[in-house]
């Protein structure tokens, strides 16, 4: 049994900083402090961004989640560089913008593919099949269920409730929700995406909330 | 055309534009709030409707509001977004046609309580839901309906729409102010209580997206119209989420009290043709669960309490006679497994314990003793947690061994068999594990 193999179980125990520690990083050196802004460059845009979501907030340390995602949004995950440019921006040290980051569902600290898809398989989507679409997009995208597909273009996931249940079984792609979704509309999907064409036009017949809502009277008593 | 409140004109075209909302009456309450009525008069108000908290704990809203202390002092508001109970969705629906309505509401809670910075914590996966908010505030500010001197009343308060970045826990209403602080979305130990130390250790008001959807309309018709609809202890409608194994799932705006058959029947259409309902869970994931015996139960806070289960969110997800409750039972420990933040032993080990559990009787290596231990684990983590996570998986867990154990003991007899058929002859060991932990 190696030195951190009883971390295994732990809960948030998936980040990368425990996969540094299972490939023989040198966990006795000190984390890095916070970064001199002379050391770094941080692109313009992003800089930009961040420092405006640190405005709209009493105390600056608020903005950390969403300088994460805009951080996640450039680089495409949360590399070391990002978390280096994030810290030098909010004055934070990465080994804290880590802590927070490996505590949420949606921040990727590895790699991943271009494209995400998220495919809800909580109660209601299983009810409804939501394993048979999952296995679909595995095959049709070619990336395993939660990791990413060789040639890097899509990354799926199977993911905890999404709060659509009303056109279970459905996924997220790329942020926008499509449902109910059967195994033949994962092909679609998958084209649909590799083709380059803009994530929010897919499947434009299966939009969320377009039920019509019915109103109950209690009867009298 | 509907009759009720929160989804009443969700069917005119372009609402989430603020000229729409307008044009069908919309800001009407705040400029009722701000020109007509002391902060005082809007909170007696709130308090004299009897609106109760549609998050999943329904505490009365004006009580909560009315706890923060007076003077001058910075306070906090919240509005609880993080929409993440499985088979709730109903807030996803407000927010997506009518986001112009929960603003409204946020803006007249703040002047109530007299609160001067204001946040709507959305969940990082509803997207899209939060560039429509954005958009919708951006309007709200042009037409000086939020920011400094709203209406030239003299009263400002700022709003800001953040979003999360998937974590179920930071619907916690502590985890939820600690997310916002920009931290791990850890729950923290109460007393205090986010009326007294909340965000920023300042006093903050916390409400879910449909209880302050309500606001606008109490304010601008009464709390006596408001208590026309509904029950006397639950007065008001609900959107209740219907999902899961029936033909019609979508919310549905209903008058509490009204009988659990007629929305999973009458308005959900009930299970495909030839299935029965099996089980349903009331209100959310977290509820314990509910047979065909309860159907005719009405369906209120109070009668789903004396049930033994509870109202929750008002999500209500029905499992038919084609699924095997194991199977159900495995879904649901593994997802608060998943989403238990770490941080108290009787969860963190609790959760993991009975999906290994629950995997063993899937397995077929199970004993029937295994049942017994599994309930009183889950009688050892009820109450013994900083927050309600580990309850929200040991309450439907607990509940469905004790309303389907012969369901359990066959599941588990019938997979020992299976087991020990696909063995014959090939030299592996006794399906039974001895050691405790299964590969």
């Amino acid at each position: 049994m190696s030195k951190f193999d009883h971390l295994r179980g732990v809960p948030g125990s998936r980040s990368r900083l425990a996969a540094q520690v299972w490939e023989g990083a040198r966990v006795e050196a000190d984390p890095a402090g916070i970064p001199e802004p002379s050391d770094v460059a941080v692109p313009e845009e992003l800089r930009a961004n961040i420092e405006h979501h640190m405005s709209l907030y009493p105390d600056p340390r608020s903005a950390v989640l969403p300088a994460l995602r805009e951080a996640q949004r450039h680089h495409g995950w949360l590399s070391p560089e990002a978390m280096v440019q994030v810290a030098v921006v909010m004055q934070f040290s990465p080994a804290y913008l880590e802590s927070v980051a490996s505590f949420y569902d949606m921040l990727e600290l590895q790699p991943v593919g271009t494209h995400t898809i998220y495919m809800c398989t909580n109660l209601s989507c299983q009810l409804r099949g939501a394993q048979d679409v999952l296995a679909a997009l595995a095959e049709a995208t070619g990336a395993p269920v939660g990791g990413s597909s060789p040639d890097g273009a899509f990354h799926l996931r199977a993911f905890e409730c999404l709060g659509a249940c009303d056109i279970a079984p459905m996924a997220s792609i790329e942020g926008h929700y499509r449902g109910p979704l059967t195994p033949a509309d994962a092909a679609t999907i998958a084209e649909h995406l590799r083709s380059g064409e803009a994530a929010a036009d897919v499947l434009p017949d299966k939009l969320p909330t377009k039920g019509v809502p019915a109103v109950e009277k209690r009867p009298a008593q | 055309m509907s009759t009720g409140i929160l989804l009443r004109h969700v069917d005119v075209p372009d609402l989430n534009r603020i000229e729409t909302y307008e044009r069908v009456g919309g800001y009407a309450a705040l400029r009722k709030a701000l020109t007509e009525m002391t902060a005082d008069q809007v909170l007696k108000e709130l308090e004299a409707s009897g609106l109760r908290g549609r998050g999943g704990a329904g505490f009365s809203m004006g009580k909560k509001a009315g706890f923060l202390p007076h003077g001058d002092i910075q306070k906090y508001l919240c509005c609880n977004a993080d929409e993440s109970e499985p088979g709730t969705f109903k807030d996803r629906e407000l927010m997506h046609r009518n986001p112009h309505q929960l603003i409204e509401g946020v803006l007249i809670a703040a002047y109530a309580a007299d609160i001067t910075n204001a946040f709507i914590y959305i969940r990082g996966e509803y997207e899209e839901e939060a560039d429509i908010l954005d958009a919708a505030l951006t309007e709200a500010y042009a037409r000086r309906y939020a920011g400094d001197d709203i209406l030239g009343s003299g009263f400002g308060c700022s709003l800001v729409v953040h979003r999360g970045a998937g974590a179920y826990i930071c619907g916690e209403e502590t985890a939820l102010l600690d997310s916002l602080e920009g931290k791990r979305g850890n729950p923290r130990l109460k007393p205090p209580f986010p009326a007294n130390q909340g965000l920023y250790q300042g006093p903050t008001l916390i409400n879910n997206v449909e209880t302050l959807s309500n606001v606008p309309h109490v304010i601008a018709n009464g709390a006596g119209w408001f208590r026309t609809f509904g029950t006397e202890r639950s007065p008001g409608t609900k959107v209740v989420s219907v999902s899961g194994c029936v033909q019609r799932p979508g919310n549905y705006e209903i008058e509490l009290g009204i009988p659990s058959r007629d929305i999973i029947y009458g308005l959900a259409g009930g299970p495909p043709d030839g299935r029965r309902v099996k089980a349903w869970f009331p209100g959310g994931s977290s509820a314990p669960v509910l047979t065909e015996e309860h159907l005719d139960l009405p369906y209120d806070f109070e009668h789903m309490a004396e049930a033994g289960s509870m109202l929750g969110s008002g999500a209500i997800i029905v499992v038919d006679d084609s699924v095997p409750i194991v199977s159900i039972a495995l879904r649901l420990a593994e997802f608060y497994r998943h989403e238990s933040c770490g941080k108290c032993v009787p969860c963190r080990e609790g959760t993991n314990w009975t999906v290994k559990m629950l995997e063993r009787i899937d397995r077929g290596e199970a004993t029937p003793m295994d049942l017994d231990v599994m309930a009183d684990v889950q009688g050892n983590i009820i109450g013994n947690c900083l927050c309600l996570l580990g309850d929200s998986m040991a309450m439907p867990v607990g509940s469905m061994i004790a309303k389907f154990r012969p369901e359990f003991e066959a599941h588990m007899e019938k997979a020992v068999l299976r087991q020990a058929a696909g063995r014959v002859g090939d030299g592996t060991e006794s399906p039974i594990s001895l050691t405790g932990e299964a590969a």
